[in-house]
C-alpha cells in the first residue's frame, strides 16, 4: 500500500476507530501531482492492516467498487482542508469519511505546491472557520465552486467577496439547533443555581461544611427574555416551557398565533419590554451589523439587578467592556457566555476573574454525534454544489 | 399585645404534572394562602414555642426566615433551651428541623412533654426515628411540595452540566495555563437520548417533564407503577426491573429516599450493567450510591462520568478520591437551596406545625413505615 499521505501528527482526539491509512483512495493519476513523501519509508501505524494479497485490496466490497469506478471515471474532486487533527483540524474519523469521497488536500500540501494543485480544488471544507479564505486565496484557486463551512454562523465569512467569485457557500443551520439550545439551557441553570461556584466549593480543600445560607436563584417560575426566536431560540422557549418559566421574545418579526401558544410565549415588540421584566435574558441572534453590541450599557442597565445575561450567539453582539462594568457594579447580577470575542479572551481579561461570570469554550454545538452530521451535511453540499445541484443549506447573500 | 393564631390553608390549584400520590396540586405561579382568624389569642397569652438550632450561622435558621416565624411562634434556639431547660421544656410545643438539626434523640423528646410536631425542612426524613418520635405521640411532616421543582431542576442542571462538560469547559476557558482547545472538546447529546429515572415520586416526576421537552426517552423504575396517564404525559416506560432499565439509559438518574432497602441501591453490579458511554446523576442521599464501586467504575470507565449533588459525608473528607476525578461533577447538596425553594419550605413547615397544634390534618403528615 502506498502512503499517500505523510501520517499527520494527532493530539488527542476522539477517535473510536483505529486509524487506517490505506483507506485512503489511490489512483494512478494522483501519483504525478503530489511530491514524494518523504515520509514514506515510516513504518505504518500498529493498527494498519496486514498487506493485502496482490491484486486484491484490503478493504469492503462496497468501496472495492467504488474504488474500481473512481480508476476508470474521473478522479476524485479535491477539496482544500485546513489540517488533519490538532486544535482546529478536521478529525481523523472524519478524515477517513471525506477521504472516500474527496481528494483532501491540507492547506500545507497546497501552500507547498500552489502552482499545481491551485487549479486542482474545486471546493473548501471549513471547519472550525479554517482555512481562512481572504482574496489571494480566491485568486489562486480558479476551479473553486463552493465553500462549505461547519455550524450555522457565516460572520467569519464575506459572502460578497465570495459571491464575485462566483463560489457558492453552504452552512449546517439546523442540525447545531437542539445542541445549542441544551447549551443555553445548560449555562442558565448553572448560572442561576451556581454551579461552577458549588462545585469549587464541593471539591477545594479549605471546605469544611457546606454554609445553609449558601442560595442560588429557582429557574422553575421564573421569566425568561429570549431574543432571537429563530430555529433555536423556538427550541429554547419549548425546553423553558417545561420547567413552567414564562417566555418573553424579542424578534425581527412575530411568530405566529400558533407556534406562540404552544410554547406559551409573548411577543415583545419593544427590546425595552423584555429587558425590564426578565429574570433570564437569552441572546439567540445572528451577528449582523444590526445585532452587533445590541447589548449595551442602555440594556444592560434596563435589566433587573437580580437577572442573569446568557449569551449563545456571537461575542460581538455584547459590548464587553459594557459587560464587566455592570457585573462589577451589581448592575446584573451574574452572566453566562458561551462566545466572546475574541476567542479565546486574553488571559488578563477582566470577565476571567469575575466569580458571578461562567464561560465556555464556545462548546454550543460541541457533541459527537452533531458534529458527524455536520460532516455529513458539508458532504452533501460540496457534492450537490460540484454537480451543479440544488446544493442543501446554501447560505444566499 | 394581643397577636392572632392564624390558619393558614392552602388553596388546591390543578396544575400539569400533579402528583397526586403525595397530596400536592399546586403549581408554583399560582401558590395563593388564605388566611382566616379562627381563634383570637386571649391577651396575656403566649404564641407556642418553637424549638431550633440557632439563628444564621451553619446550620441555623436563615436570617429572611426569622419575622415570619416569630408571627406565630415563640422562638427558642437550642442555646437558649439548654441554658434554661426548666422553664423552656414546657413552653416548646414544636420543633423546626433545618438541615437536620437540631438532632432528634431520646433525651430530647423526654425533655420536651408538651412537643405536639416535628416539621422538617425538606423532603428526606433519614435522619429522623420515625417509630421513636411517633412513640412519644408527636406527629412529622416534611415539605414534600416546595422541593419538588427546585431539585428536579438541579437534577436537570446537573445531568446538563455533565452532558456537555460544563465544570471542564469553564477550566479550560478561564485557566491561564491550559491550552485553548477547541476542536475536539466535545461532549454528548443531551436531545433525544435515553434517561432512566430511578424512582418516580413527585421529583422524579416533574424530572420526566422537564426531560421530554428534551425529547429524551424516558424509562422509569419504582416500587409501585404510575398511572397510565401520568406515564403518556411524559412518555415514561415502566421497567419492572432495575436492570432493564441500567442496560438502556444513557443518563440514570436516582430520585429516590433514603431507606434500608435503597442504601447502597446503585452499587459495582448495576453500575457494570450501564453503558460505557452513559452518565450516573444522584440528587437522593449519598448513601444510596456504593462510592468505593464508584470510584472504580469512573476510573475504569466502567461509566463515563458522574454527577452527584449528594455525598456521603457531606463534605467528603479532602482527601477523598471523588473530588480528584475530572470526569465528577459535584455540588454542596444544592437541591433546594433558592431563596424561593426555602421561602417555601418554611412556609410549608409553619402550616404543617399550625395544623398540628390546632387539632386539625396535616398537609404532609409523615407516619412511621
Amino acid at each position: 500500500m502506498l502512503f499517500l499521505f505523510p501520517p499527520t501528527h494527532v493530539d488527542k482526539v476522539q477517535s473510536p476507530r483505529p486509524q487506517n491509512h490505506s483507506r485512503g483512495p489511490w489512483h494512478p493519476s494522483r501519483e504525478q501531482f503530489l511530491p514524494p513523501s518523504p515520509l514514506s519509508s515510516v513504518p505504518p501505524p500498529p493498527s494498519f492492516p496486514p498487506p493485502p494479497q496482490p491484486g486484491v485490496p484490503a478493504r469492503l466490497p462496497a468501496l472495492l467498487a467504488r474504488r474500481e469506478e473512481d480508476m476508470e471515471a474521473q478522479e476524485l474532486p479535491c477539496v482544500l482542508i485546513d489540517c488533519i487533527g490538532g486544535k482546529h483540524g478536521v478529525y481523523e474519523d472524519h478524515a477517513e469519511f471525506l477521504k472516500e469521497r474527496f481528494c483532501l488536500i491540507t492547506m500545507k500540501e497546497y501552500l507547498e505546491n500552489k502552482n499545481f494543485l491551485g487549479k486542482k480544488i474545486r471546493a473548501i471544507y471549513m471547519w472550525y472557520h479554517k482555512p481562512v479564505i481572504n482574496e489571494e486565496l480566491l485568486q489562486s484557486l480558479p476551479n473553486l465552486k463552493i465553500v462549505a463551512s461547519s455550524g450555522v454562523g457565516i460572520d467569519h465569512l464575506d459572502l460578497s467577496l465570495l459571491s464575485s467569485y462566483g463560489v457558492k457557500v453552504s452552512n449546517t443551520p439546523f442540525i447545531v439547533s437542539t445542541d445549542t439550545a441544551d447549551l443555553g439551557m445548560a449555562l442558565m441553570l448553572a448560572s442561576s443555581r451556581r454551579l461552577v461556584e458549588g462545585h469549587q466549593m464541593a471539591i477545594s480543600p479549605d471546605t469544611e461544611y457546606f454554609p445553609a445560607d449558601w442560595l442560588g436563584a429557582e429557574v422553575s417560575g421564573a421569566t425568561l427574555g429570549i431574543i432571537g426566536m429563530g430555529t433555536i431560540g423556538y427550541k429554547v422557549a419549548e425546553r423553558a416551557k417545561a420547567f413552567e418559566m414564562k417566555i418573553l421574545y424579542h424578534n425581527r418579526k412575530q411568530r405566529n398565533k400558533e407556534e406562540e401558544r404552544a410554547v406559551g410565549a409573548t411577543y415583545c415588540k419593544k427590546i425595552d419590554d423584555l429587558l425590564q421584566q426578565a429574570d433570564f435574558v437569552m441572546l439567540v441572534v445572528n451577528l449582523t451589523p444590526q445585532t452587533h453590541k445590541l447589548i449595551g450599557k442602555r440594556e444592560l442597565q434596563l435589566m433587573k439587578p437580580t437577572a442573569i445575561l446568557i449569551n449563545i450567539s456571537r461575542g460581538l453582539v455584547v459590548d464587553q467592556d459594557a459587560l464587566v462594568e455592570a457585573l462589577q457594579n451589581k448592575v446584573i447580577k451574574a452572566a453566562a457566555l458561551d462566545v466572546t470575542y475574541p476567542e479565546p479572551l486574553p488571559r488578563d481579561h477582566p470577565l476571567l476573574k469575575l466569580k458571578n461570570v461562567i464561560i465556555t469554550p464556545h462548546i454550543g454545538s460541541a457533541t459527537v454525534k452533531t458534529r458527524h452530521l455536520m460532516k455529513e451535511n458539508m458532504t452533501e453540499s460540496i457534492q450537490a454544489g460540484l454537480a451543479g445541484l440544488p446544493i442543501p443549506n446554501e447560505v444566499l447573500l | 399585645m394581643t397577636q392572632s393564631l392564624i390558619f393558614v390553608q392552602r388553596k388546591a390549584i390543578r396544575a400539569v404534572g400533579d402528583d397526586e400520590s403525595s397530596g400536592c396540586s399546586v403549581s408554583l405561579n399560582t401558590l395563593t394562602f388564605v388566611s382566616t382568624c379562627s381563634r383570637p389569642i386571649m391577651k396575656g397569652e403566649e404564641l407556642p414555642g418553637l424549638l431550633v438550632n440557632e439563628i444564621g450561622g451553619m446550620h441555623g435558621i436563615l436570617h429572611d426566615h426569622v419575622e415570619f416565624l416569630k408571627k406565630h411562634f415563640c422562638l427558642i434556639t437550642m442555646k437558649e433551651f439548654l441554658e434554661n431547660k426548666k422553664n423552656m421544656s414546657k413552653k416548646v410545643q414544636a420543633v423546626y428541623l433545618w438541615w437536620h438539626k437540631p438532632v432528634i434523640d431520646k433525651d430530647l423528646l423526654q425533655s420536651l412533654p408538651n412537643l405536639k410536631v416535628i416539621a422538617n425542612s425538606g423532603v428526606g426524613m433519614d435522619h429522623l426515628d420515625l417509630k421513636l418520635v411517633a412513640s412519644f405521640g408527636v406527629k412529622m411532616a416534611n415539605a414534600p411540595c416546595a422541593v419538588s421543582s427546585s431539585t428536579a431542576d438541579t437534577g436537570m442542571a446537573l445531568l446538563l452540566a455533565s452532558a456537555r462538560r460544563l465544570v471542564e469547559g469553564y477550566h479550560v476557558a478561564v485557566s491561564p495555563g491550559m491550552e485553548y482547545c477547541e476542536a475536539d472538546f466535545l461532549g454528548v447529546e443531551v436531545t433525544g437520548a435515553t434517561l432512566g429515572i430511578i424512582g418516580m415520586g413527585s421529583i422524579g416526576y416533574k424530572i420526566a417533564l422537564r426531560a421530554k421537552a428534551f425529547e429524551m426517552k424516558i424509562l422509569y423504575h419504582n416500587r409501585t407503577r404510575r398511572k397510565e396517564q401520568e406515564e403518556q404525559a411524559v412518555g415514561a416506560l415502566y421497567c419492572e426491573k432495575i436492570d432493564d432499565l441500567l442496560c438502556q439509559a444513557d443518563f440514570v438518574m436516582v430520585v429516590v429516599s433514603l431507606t434500608p432497602q435503597t442504601h447502597k441501591l446503585i452499587g459495582k453490579r448495576e453500575m457494570e450493567l450501564m453503558k460505557p458511554t452513559a452518565t450516573l446523576i444522584n440528587i437522593s442521599r449519598g448513601a444510596v450510591v456504593d462510592q468505593e464501586a464508584l470510584v472504580i467504575a469512573l476510573r475504569s470507565g466502567v461509566i463515563r462520568a458522574a454527577a452527584l449533588d449528594v455525598t456521603y459525608p457531606e463534605p467528603l473528607p479532602r482527601d477523598h478520591p471523588l473530588l480528584k476525578l475530572k470526569n465528577v461533577i459535584i455540588t454542596p447538596h444544592l437541591g433546594i437551596k433558592t431563596d424561593k425553594a426555602t421561602r417555601m419550605i418554611t412556609e410549608e413547615a409553619v402550616e404543617n406545625i399550625l395544623a398540628a397544634l390546632a387539632g386539625l390534618p396535616m398537609p404532609s403528615e409523615v407516619h412511621p413505615s
